[in-house]
Formats: structure tokens, C-alpha cells, sequence
């Protein structure tokens, strides 16, 4: 009997196989190239946080530049409590290496910030300065951003910063990740309470040191970053009174 | 859709027939995917200011093609009339997954730089056009035959259209390896006293679409068969 190609029951054998091979084929690509995403991944995240203290380097030097301006990597709790500190190069096997934390996938979790620990990176700039660098992560209009924002020893001076995206529309949203963004951030300062900082949709005064422009026609996405930081700083400011208070005695 | 899908011919042919070739040969000009039938323009406007991403997109619409033509060449009598549609997405989606993979395993940064691009191949009328108008009636051979025929087609206008805006627009080529290979003298250029300066436009969508027309406009101007009334 020959097989009826458009009866139902083929239909459904001819899906159920298709979608089994299919899956596999793609779990297989999927974990082989894993390792080789990850390390790029972690090249990137080196690239990016030398970005923002104004330090250039490529995917192939990153491993050997990092440690030569990040002089000490930590993770504080949502209090300010130093919970773990490295230097030196990036074990990447090491889960307790603050560069290690996942901020984004902590930030999908939804956990509370009492559950979780953060990251920064204490840097030195090339002429010896010394510099904070905070990660960043929030969502833009279409998929997660996120960035690094560095902060002068008063922290409360930007120091640089450098942000990304994952799907954002190109010529409008993805527009954070280009310099010309990223540079009106320099010099720019916080506010000493919620908001921090905010990224202001027209009519910003050139004299106000506590925001800058939007894209245009990336309002939800420039919105979406200003967030990030403010929640974000909102966090740390903690563990900056603490390191302020204990300087001042 | 164009028209070329002649019927099966009993006899074995050799690998360079006239039919090969005609299948090979025509996308590049007179069938052309970008130029006469308007399709997949999307990602021609939107990854062709560099040269290299366009190199890189068009090897993997290349091998994306190549695999689902092949791959639904091969299943033709197989897939169900009713989901073929489906099927044939399936196929091109699991093909750009793989390529997405790759890139981002060995090329991280042309994959950033292509973003959203890789994934869109899935969309790209070129491809789907092509399983429903060829792969489905056709032995896998010519089905091979007309995937490269029709990439080399999109290939081809994406790197004159990113050579075009590199250069007017970056003033420079970069290429890996070589680092930035220029064009035009240094001292050409308004920074070191000349009087050019890079056209802003051209790394822009817009001139994308304006290249792209003035490629169309010779082509047409050279052969009149393509002249509509």
C-alpha cells in the first residue's frame, strides 16, 4: 500500500521526526560551541569594562591588559559588606571570582538584591588613577542591555562609561553602545539620592550635571538606561558611604 | 517568481550542462534576486557598510541556501504539501541557528556587528522563494546548482554596494589582517589640509537604497530585455 502523503497520521510522523532531528542537531551545535561563546563572551565583558576608564584594547589582549589596570575585583552584598575580593588574573573557573558573577542572568532571576552579590571592579587608569567600574544591566525596548559605568574616587564623578545591547533597533536604540552616547557621560555627576541620574527626552539644560540627552527615536531604550544606572547606583551607594565613613576616621 | 524550472530530463546530463550553467548564470544578472526581482533587500541595505560583513553575510546566505535547497531537494517526495511551508522554515531556521553559532564561536565580532542580520536570513524571501520555486520540483543537483546560483547572485551586489560605501564613506577598506587599506592619498583629506572629506550619507541606509538603484539602473541600461513597457 502506498503511503498517503497528506493524511494526518503522515503528517504528524513526518513533524514528530523532523522536529527530533532538528532538536538534536541544534543541542549538539549548541554545547560544542559553548566553551568557545563563553570565552569570547568573557573577552568581550574585559573589552568593554576597559572601555569605560578610557582603555583600548582587543579581544586577544584582553586577558593581559585586565589585570594591568583592574588592580582588585570584589563582590558586596545588597548592605555594602565585602563578601569576596580577587586580583591578578581571571580564574574563569573560579565561581567565587567576582568577575564571574552573572549580573544578567541575577538580573532576569528577579531575586531580591538581599539574595544576590554584585561586582566592581577597582581600577587603576593609565596614569595611576584610581577608578570604580560598576556593571550595569537593565531592559531596553526589544531584549536586554546592559554596560559599565566608572566612577572617579569621589564616586560620584563619571568617570567614563560603555554600554551594549542585545537586540535593539540599529540607527535608533543600538545607538548606546557608540562613543558619541557614551562620551556625553564623562564628567557628568550623580545625585546624592533616587535619581541618580536620568537620561532626559528633550529640552535637558546644558548646565544640569545630572543627566544627559536621549536618543532620538530610542527614548524607551535611552529611559531604559538611565534606570539601570539608577537602580544600580541605588545599591552600591551603600558600600560607598562605607568606604567614604571609613576614609573620614 | 522567475520561470526557469524546466522539467526533468531523462537523460543523465554532465555537471556543466547548458542547464547547469544557465542555472548558475542567471541569477547573476538577468534573474537576479536583488536587482530584478527585489528581494532580500532588507539586509542588502542594512549590513553593507563594511565590505567584511558583507563577505561574511553573504557565505552564510551561501551556505544557508546551499543546505536548505539540498536538504528540501532531498525530502521532496517526502514532506506533506500541507505543512511544506512549515517544513521548509523549519530547515532554513535550524540552518541560521547553526550559523549564528558559528559566528559566534569563531567570529564574535562580526557577529555583534551583524546582529539582528544573521537571524533575519530566516526571513529573507530569497531563500523561501527558492525551496518553492526550484528545490520542491527538482533532483538535488540542479537544486545545488541554482542555491549557488542565486547566493553568488545576492552575493555579488552586497560587496560592490559595501565596497562602494566603505570606501566614499569610511575612505578606507578594512580587511582582516591588513588593517585599514586606503584608497585615496592621505593628504587628500580635509584633516591633513586636502579638500576631501568622507561622505557622512554613505554609511547610512538611505545610500544603501541609492547604490543598490544605480546598480539596477545599469544593468537595465545595458540590457534591454530587462526594460519594462
Amino acid at each position: 500500500m502506498a503511503i498517503n502523503k497528506n493524511g494526518t497520521g503522515y503528517t504528524f510522523l513526518f513533524s514528530i521526526i523532523m522536529v527530533v532531528i532538528v532538536g538534536t542537531a541544534l543541542a549538539y551545535t549548541s554545547l560544542s560551541l559553548k566553551p568557545l561563546q563563553k570565552k569570547n563572551a568573557a573577552d568581550k565583558k574585559m573589552v568593554d569594562i576597559l572601555g569605560a576608564i578610557g582603555v583600548t584594547t582587543t579581544r586577544e589582549n584582553a586577558e593581559t591588559d585586565f589585570p594591568t589596570y583592574v588592580k582588585e575585583r570584589l563582590s558586596i552584598d545588597s548592605e555594602g559588606n565585602v563578601l569576596n575580593s580577587s586580583t591578578g588574573k581571571v580564574d574563569h573557573a573560579d565561581s567565587s571570582d567576582p568577575f564571574n558573577l552573572d549580573v544578567k542572568k541575577d538580573y532576569r532571576s528577579k531575586k531580591l538584591p538581599s539574595e544576590l552579590s554584585f561586582p566592581l571592579y577597582i581600577c587603576e587608569d593609565v596614569i595611576g588613577k584610581k577608578i570604580y567600574v560598576i556593571p550595569v544591566v537593565g531592559s531596553g525596548l526589544w531584549g536586554p542591555i546592559w554596560g559599565f559605568v566608572a566612577l572617579e574616587s569621589d564616586m560620584n564623578t563619571i568617570y567614563g562609561a560603555k554600554f551594549d545591547h542585545k537586540t535593539e533597533t540599529p540607527g535608533l536604540g543600538a545607538e548606546i553602545k557608540d562613543d558619541f552616547f557614551s562620551d556625553k557621560f564623562k564628567g557628568q555627576k550623580l545625585r546624592d539620592a533616587s535619581p541618580y541620574f536620568t537620561i532626559i527626552k528633550g529640552g535637558r539644560k546644558i548646565e544640569d550635571l545630572h543627566s544627559v540627552d536621549g536618543i532620538t527615536g530610542g527614548t524607551i531604550t535611552s529611559v531604559g538606561v538611565g534606570e539601570m544606572i539608577d537602580r544600580t547606583i541605588s545599591i552600591y551607594q551603600y558600600y560607598f558611604e562605607s568606604v567614604t565613613n571609613s576614609s573620614e576616621q | 517568481m522567475s520561470t526557469e524550472n524546466s522539467a526533468i530530463t531523462p537523460k543523465r546530463e554532465s555537471l556543466f550542462s547548458k542547464k547547469n550553467r544557465k542555472l548558475l548564470k542567471d541569477p547573476l544578472s538577468e534573474s537576479n534576486p536583488i536587482t530584478i526581482q527585489v528581494l532580500g533587500i532588507c539586509s542588502a541595505l542594512a549590513i553593507t557598510v563594511q565590505l567584511q560583513q558583507a563577505v561574511i553575510m553573504s557565505l552564510s546566505v551561501l551556505f544557508v541556501m546551499i543546505g536548505a535547497n539540498l536538504l528540501v531537494s532531498l525530502l521532496r517526495n517526502l514532506i506533506p504539501d500541507r505543512i511544506r511551508i512549515i517544513v521548509q522554515l523549519v530547515i532554513i531556521a535550524s540552518l541560521v541557528i547553526i550559523v549564528d553559532e558559528v559566528l559566534k564561536a569563531y567570529q564574535p565580532d562580526i557577529s555583534e556587528k551583524l546582529s539582528v542580520f544573521v537571524g533575519l536570513i530566516i526571513t529573507n524571501c530569497i531563500i523561501m522563494g527558492r525551496l518553492e520555486a526550484f528545490a520542491l520540483a527538482n533532483k538535488p543537483g540542479p537544486s545545488v546548482f541554482d542555491a549557488i546560483g542565486n547566493a553568488m547572485g545576492y552575493a555579488w551586489v552586497l560587496l560592490v554596494v559595501s565596497i562602494v560605501r566603505e570606501i566614499f564613506g569610511s575612505g578606507a577598506i578594512s580587511l582582516p589582517g591588513m588593517g585599514q587599506v586606503k584608497f585615496l592619498p592621505q593628504d587628500w583629506f580635509v584633516s591633513s589640509g586636502g579638500f576631501y572629506e568622507n561622505n557622512n550619507l554613505m554609511i547610512l541606509p538611505p545610500m544603501a537604497l541609492v547604490v543598490v538603484g544605480i546598480i539596477i539602473w545599469i544593468q537595465r541600461s545595458r540590457n534591454e530585455a530587462l526594460i519594462e513597457d
